[in-house]
C-alpha cells in the first residue's frame, strides 16, 4: 500500500514535468541581477501579463552571461545595463536594435569609519585614487557584469591599474551583485554597487553610501529584441511586444512608479 | 540571531498558511529531484549490477571511473546540459532549456554515478556470497543481476537515499539550466541563493531549515516503507 503510494507518487512527479510546458505564449527575457534583486520585475511584469496575456519569464544573471546566452540565442529580449557591449552586440547583428529604457545611478559604500577619507565625495576619480592610495580594501563584482564594466571604467580613469593589486587591496569575489555586498560588508570593504540593488539589499550592516552624485556614475539600462533572423526560435512578436509596453508611456509610467521606502529606484528615459 | 528564529517561525507558518509561492517552490523541488532519482535508478541500478557481478577487461577501470564519477561537480554537469540545450546546442530544438526538463536531466547526470558505484559495491560483496551457489545451479547473466538487485533491494534504498540528499541539495546545476525562474524553474536551492544575494540571510537560513525539513521527512518515510517491507518480507 504505502509501496504503491511512494511509485504513484514517483510516477506523478514525471508526468507532472511534461504537462507544465503546455502553455507556449511566454518569453525569456535575458536580464540582470539587478532588476530582479530590486523587485521591479515583480512590480512591471504582473501589470503586463493582466494587458496582454504574455508571460515574460526573466532569467537574471551578471550582463556579461546574459549577453552570451542571448548570442546562443536562448532568451528573446536582452535587458541589461552596459551600453557599449550592447551596441556591439547589435552591431554583431545578434540583436534587431537597442532603445534606452531608464536609469539609474552607481555609489560606492563603505564602512561608517572611511579608512580612506572618501565620505561625500562627488568625484569619483580622485575617490578611486584615495582608496588605492590609502591600501583600503575594495570589493570588485570581477565578473564582466555592467556594473563591473563602469567599475573597471572608473579605475582606468582614475589612472590606477587594479590588475596589479589584485588579491592584495583589490579584491574579486567573482560574483553576482548581492554576493559582493555580503562579502564586502564582512571584510570592511568599498564596494560600487547600483542604487536599487543597494536600496532594496537586506544586510547592509551598518554601510552608508561614501560617493554618489558624479554624473561619471551614471547606469543606462537599454532593451534588445534578439535578431530572429539569427536565431529562428525567437519569439519576435511577443518580444517586441513586451518592448514596446516598457518604452510606451504606460511601461515607462510603471517604472517610475516602483518605489522602496518611498523612494524610487528607476528613471524612465525611453526615447520620445 | 533572534532574526534568525523569527524567520524560520514565518517560514513555518508560510507552509502551515499553505503559502501558494513556497509550496509551489517546494512541490517543484521535489517533483525535480524524485524525477531525476527515479531516472538515475533506471539507469545506474543495472550498470552497477553489471560491474558488479561480471568479470569483463577494463572492470577495474570501470569501477574507478564510477567512483570518480561520483565527484562530479554539478556546475560542471550545468555548463555541460546548458550547452547541450541551448537553442544553439544540438539539443536546442526541444526547448528544454530553462524548463524543469532540463533541470531533471542535469540532476540525473549528477546521480546516476552515484548509484552505479554504490550499487556496484553492494552487488558485488553480495555475488561473493552467491557466486558459487549461481554456478553451480547454472543460472544466466540476466537472472543473475536480477535476483542480486532484488536480494540487495533493502541496501540499494540507501543508494537511492544518497543519490536523493546530493540531488535535493545543489544548486550549481539547477540554476544554470533552469535560470531560477519565478514561477517556472525556482527550487528550494535557487530560492535561497536568491535570498542570499539579496541579503535576506535570515529568510535563506529559514528556508534552509525548510528543505533540510523536506530531506527529514522524505528519508523518513522510505525507511518506513522499508522495515514495512522487511517485516513482510521475513514474516
Amino acid at each position: 500500500m504505502i509501496r504503491r503510494g511512494f511509485l504513484g507518487l514517483a510516477a506523478a512527479t514525471l508526468l507532472a514535468g511534461g504537462a507544465a510546458m503546455a502553455d507556449e505564449t511566454f518569453i525569456i527575457v535575458q536580464s540582470t541581477t539587478s532588476t530582479q534583486n530590486s523587485g521591479l520585475f515583480d512590480h512591471l511584469l504582473p501589470m503586463f501579463r493582466e494587458k496582454t496575456g504574455i508571460e515574460v519569464r526573466v532569467v537574471a544573471v551578471g550582463t556579461g552571461q546574459a549577453i552570451k546566452n542571448a548570442e546562443n540565442g536562448d532568451g528573446d529580449v536582452l535587458f541589461v545595463h552596459a551600453k557599449p557591449a550592447e551596441e556591439t552586440f547589435v552591431a554583431a547583428g545578434e540583436g534587431v536594435s537597442r532603445s534606452d529604457v531608464m536609469y539609474n545611478d552607481f555609489v560606492i559604500v563603505g564602512p561608517p569609519a572611511d579608512p580612506a577619507g572618501v565620505a561625500g565625495s562627488k568625484d569619483v576619480a580622485a575617490a578611486l585614487a584615495k582608496i588605492a592610495a590609502a591600501g583600503a580594501p575594495f570589493a570588485s563584482r570581477g565578473d564582466d557584469s555592467g556594473t563591473n564594466k563602469a567599475e573597471l571604467r572608473l579605475w582606468k580613469e582614475a589612472g590606477i591599474d587594479v590588475k596589479a593589486a589584485s588579491g592584495g587591496w583589490y579584491r574579486e569575489t567573482g560574483s553576482g551583485m548581492g554576493a559582493t555586498l555580503n562579502t564586502g560588508v564582512a571584510m570592511g570593504a568599498y564596494i560600487m554597487t547600483d542604487r536599487a540593488t543597494w536600496i532594496s539589499f537586506g544586510n547592509k550592516g551598518d554601510y552608508v553610501i561614501a560617493v554618489e552624485g558624479d554624473p561619471k556614475l551614471f547606469n543606462q539600462y537599454g532593451i534588445i529584441l534578439v535578431n530572429p533572423a539569427k536565431h529562428p526560435n525567437v519569439k519576435a512578436d511577443l518580444g517586441q511586444a513586451f518592448i514596446d509596453w516598457v518604452l510606451s508611456d504606460e511601461g515607462q509610467a510603471a517604472i517610475a512608479g516602483y518605489k522602496i521606502n518611498g523612494e524610487q529606484l528607476f528613471f524612465p528615459n525611453a526615447p520620445r | 540571531m533572534d532574526g534568525f528564529g523569527a524567520a524560520l517561525a514565518d517560514a513555518l507558518s508560510l507552509i502551515l498558511a499553505g503559502d501558494a509561492d513556497l509550496l509551489e517552490i517546494i512541490g517543484l523541488s521535489l517533483r525535480v529531484t524524485l524525477s531525476a532519482v527515479v531516472l538515475s535508478c533506471l539507469i545506474g541500478l543495472p550498470i552497477g549490477a553489471a560491474v558488479g557481478a561480471f568479470r569483463f577487461p577494463g572492470r577495474a577501470a570501470a569501477t574507478v571511473a564510477l567512483n570518480a564519477l561520483m565527484g562530479l561537480p554539478p556546475v560542471v554537469v550545468g555548463l555541460i546540459v546548458y550547452l547541450a540545450f541551448s537553442a544553439s546546442g544540438p539539443f536546442g530544438v526541444l526547448g528544454w532549456l530553462y524548463t524543469p526538463k532540463a533541470m531533471i536531466v542535469a540532476q540525473t547526470i549528477i546521480v546516476t554515478p552515484i548509484v552505479a558505484a554504490l550499487t556496484r559495491q553492494v552487488v558485488e560483496d553480495l555475488h561473493r556470497e552467491y557466486a558459487e551457489q549461481f554456478a553451480s545451479l547454472g543460472v544466466g547473466p540476466m537472472e543473475r543481476v536480477l535476483a542480486l538487485l532484488w536480494d540487495a533491494r533493502f541496501s540499494l534504498l540507501t543508494v537511492a537515499l544518497a543519490g536523493f540528499g546530493r540531488a535535493v541539495a545543489e544548486v550549481g546545476a539547477v540554476i544554470i539550466v533552469g535560470g531560477n525562474i519565478n514561477h517556472v524553474t525556482r527550487v528550494m536551492t535557487t530560492a535561497i541563493a536568491l535570498e542570499t544575494s539579496k541579503g535576506n540571510l535570515e529568510l535563506a537560513l529559514a528556508l534552509g531549515a525548510v528543505l533540510l525539513a523536506i530531506a527529514l521527512v522524505v528519508n523518513a518515510a522510505v525507511m518506513a516503507l522499508r522495515a514495512a517491507a522487511v517485516r513482510s518480507a521475513y514474516a
